[in-house]
């Protein structure tokens, strides 16, 4: 019951990131698979003249996750350059994978993320082999790859800020999120 | 080679004061909408074979609301192959006869002369004149009649002319550039003119945006948006903003780059479980796998004859630049030395291959000579990342840090002459040279 209530909710604040971005009547929807509604614009240099004109597009608030397992952690952490999960994160692993198969059609989406160091695109595939190792070890459990799907952040969303190890450490994980 | 640079930054240290402050003072006067991202050309290296030049104050730039003049200087000066001879105070126009004699005198190759003028209608008339002061010659000139909101890319045209008059290429001043910024939690694409100035803000997001890649006519931008929350590529029309969706499969999708002919794109996707290469129709559709591997493939780039797909992969245990035909086949492994090299960039001229290297921690923009397979490392940062080659083969523009805030900045291939375009609002990464316009 709580549960749908957090649903709805975030449906209403998708509804409400969709208006508030600013479309015009003559705009087109750009479709997307993923349910946000994502829209162009056009308002913001319509007056200008000049041969180098940049329309503006405005985009909203971000969607908001769903609950996931109650008191158990959704961050999966790895070594430097290392895409296995250690066995300190087997039991985190085993409880979604029950909650998961528990909750009928549930989604999970497994973010990778990594360090500072290095280029964006590269972390960006680093990443994905993080999520990846995840989706596998939850398969393993018996969980449907339909439910799961793994994506990377890449180095676009630390943790943490700064360049120290410490900091690094916490960079390089896996989030386990509920749509 | 380092102490060479530091006599250079010595050398250029007295000269631009002049310079800069007349790029703040065209700052200063600007009147058109508030920009988010300004920028300011610092050299910092002198090249050894430069055009002296003097560019005099055009009429009337006192009270335009663009000095002319110092933009086509700072845009000169910035293409490594121009130094700038002391014109200040010179009342001289497109119609005046010069005294080539003092010119001469003050060691100066060539004069540009010039005008603008307010008209009854709002617009500007703006008119120059070259002259070669060796030879006494009339080089020729050009006249524009524009908007205000037109005026720096007519100073951008005028240093074109210029350059291509004395060089006898063509330059890469009147064309654009795309970069994003990140200012708190917010996530913006800007589109620039090539010397960072006049950005105007493409999309702005809460979500990062990476990987911005010009379409090869230049009117459209393809890139990775998270605002979904996952890695989508998407191509957007710069002059409607209208978007669509490129490649939303399952996994990631990112790493967006154009085909020649602007008709394909190739991009990374983990959709079949993995990060691997396909080519995909610029208006979407099935996506095309281009080879399978057990590792990673990323950062695809074609080759400007459109044959080959320059590429990264770990194949081998460890990040190296690839190439393989773009029908598909083996790949040939292209970097050698060191255990990772990353974001290749292919110049127009199809001899010159840019990425980064990690030198012993640090990372550092190199240029490969593809004929003799010579490598130099052209800076001394230790955060390069994501360069991106001039269309005219010229110049490289790069994201850095410096003072540990994010910079961009454009070189020489020979790493001798840098500027850097300076944001003031949050950090600046992920440029991108678009092609030359339409003149």
């Amino acid at each position: 019951m709580i549960k749908h209530a957090t649903l709805a909710l975030s449906l209403v604040a998708l509804l409400a990131a969709g208006c508030s971005s600013g479309v015009k009547l003559d705009d087109v929807p750009v479709e997307d698979k993923t349910g946000s509604t994502s829209t162009t614009g056009s308002g913001a240099n319509s007056g200008n003249t000049s041969q180098s004109g940049v329309a503006g597009v405005d985009l909203g608030q971000s969607a908001r996750d769903a609950a996931g397992p109650v008191g158990v952690s959704r961050i999966v952490y790895f070594d430097y350059d290392s895409y296995v999960i250690k066995p300190e994160f087997q039991s985190l692993i085993e409880a979604h994978a029950r909650f998961i198969k528990a909750g009928g059609n549930r989604k999970l989406m497994v973010e990778g993320h990594t360090d500072e160091r290095g280029g964006r695109e590269y972390n960006l595939a680093l990443g994905q082999k993080r999520a990846e190792a995840v989706r596998r070890a939850l398969a393993l459990l018996g969980v449907s790859d339909a439910q799961v799907e793994a994506v990377s952040f890449g180095k676009e969303k630390p943790a943490a800020q700064g360049g120290t190890e410490e900091v690094h450490a916490k960079n390089r994980r896996a989030e386990l999120s509920y749509r | 080679m380092t102490i060479e640079h530091h006599s250079h930054q010595i050398l250029a240290a007295a000269k631009p004061l002049h310079h800069r402050r007349n790029v703040l003072a065209a700052l200063a006067a600007t009147s058109v909408a508030p920009v988010m991202a300004q920028f300011r050309v610092e050299v910092t290296g002198v090249g050894l074979t430069q055009l002296p030049i003097a560019i005099a104050p055009f009429r009337g730039d006192a009270q335009a609301p663009q000095k002319i003049a110092a933009i086509v200087q700072a845009d000169l000066e910035r293409s490594g192959q121009f130094r700038s001879i002391d014109a200040s105070g010179a009342a001289l126009d497109e119609s005046s006869r010069p005294d080539v004699a003092m010119w001469r005198q003050k060691s100066a190759d060539s004069l540009a002369t010039g005008s603008i003028t307010r008209m009854a209608d709002g617009r500007y008339d703006v008119r120059f004149r070259l002259w070669d002061v060796v030879r006494g010659q009339d080089l020729g000139g050009q006249s524009f009649v524009v908007t205000q909101g037109d005026l720096r890319l007519v100073a951008h045209r005028i240093a074109d002319f210029i350059y291509e008059k004395l060089t006898g290429e063509r330059g890469v001043f009147s064309t654009r550039i795309t970069y994003v910024t990140k200012t708190g939690s917010r996530y913006s694409l800007w589109v620039a003119d090539a010397d960072g100035e006049n950005a105007q803000s493409a999309l702005s997001s809460p979500e990062p945006i990476i990987s911005p890649a010009w379409s090869p006519s230049g009117g459209q931008i393809a890139y990775v948006s998270f605002e979904s929350r996952k890695p989508v590529v998407y191509v957007h029309d710069v002059a409607t903003g209208r978007r669509r969706l490129i490649a939303n499969f399952r996994g990631s999708n990112s790493a967006p780059a154009w085909a020649p002919d602007g008709r394909t794109l190739a991009v990374t996707l983990s959709r079949d479980g993995g990060s691997q290469l396909y080519t995909i129709d610029a208006n979407g559709g099935e996506p095309r796998r281009l080879m399978q591997s057990s590792g990673i493939d990323t950062e695809p780039v074609f080759s400007s004859d459109g044959r080959t797909i320059y590429f990264v992969s770990d194949r081998g245990g460890a990040p190296q630049i690839y190439r393989v035909p773009v029908g598909g086949g083996s790949a040939e492994r292209v970097t050698f030395s060191g255990n990772y090299n990353i974001s290749p960039s292919i110049s127009p001229d199809g001899k010159w291959l840019a990425f980064i290297s990690r030198v012993g921690g640090a990372f550092k923009l190199h240029v490969m000579d593809l004929a003799s397979g010579a490598v130099n490392a052209i800076t001394d940062t230790t955060a390069d990342e994501n360069p991106s080659f001039a269309p005219n083969s010229r110049l490289l523009v790069y994201a850095t840090q410096q003072q540990g805030r994010e910079a961009l900045m454009t070189t020489t291939l020979d790493g001798k002459i840098k500027a850097r375009l300076a944001g003031q609002a949050g950090d600046i990464r992920e440029p991108d040279w678009g092609s030359f316009q339409k003149q």
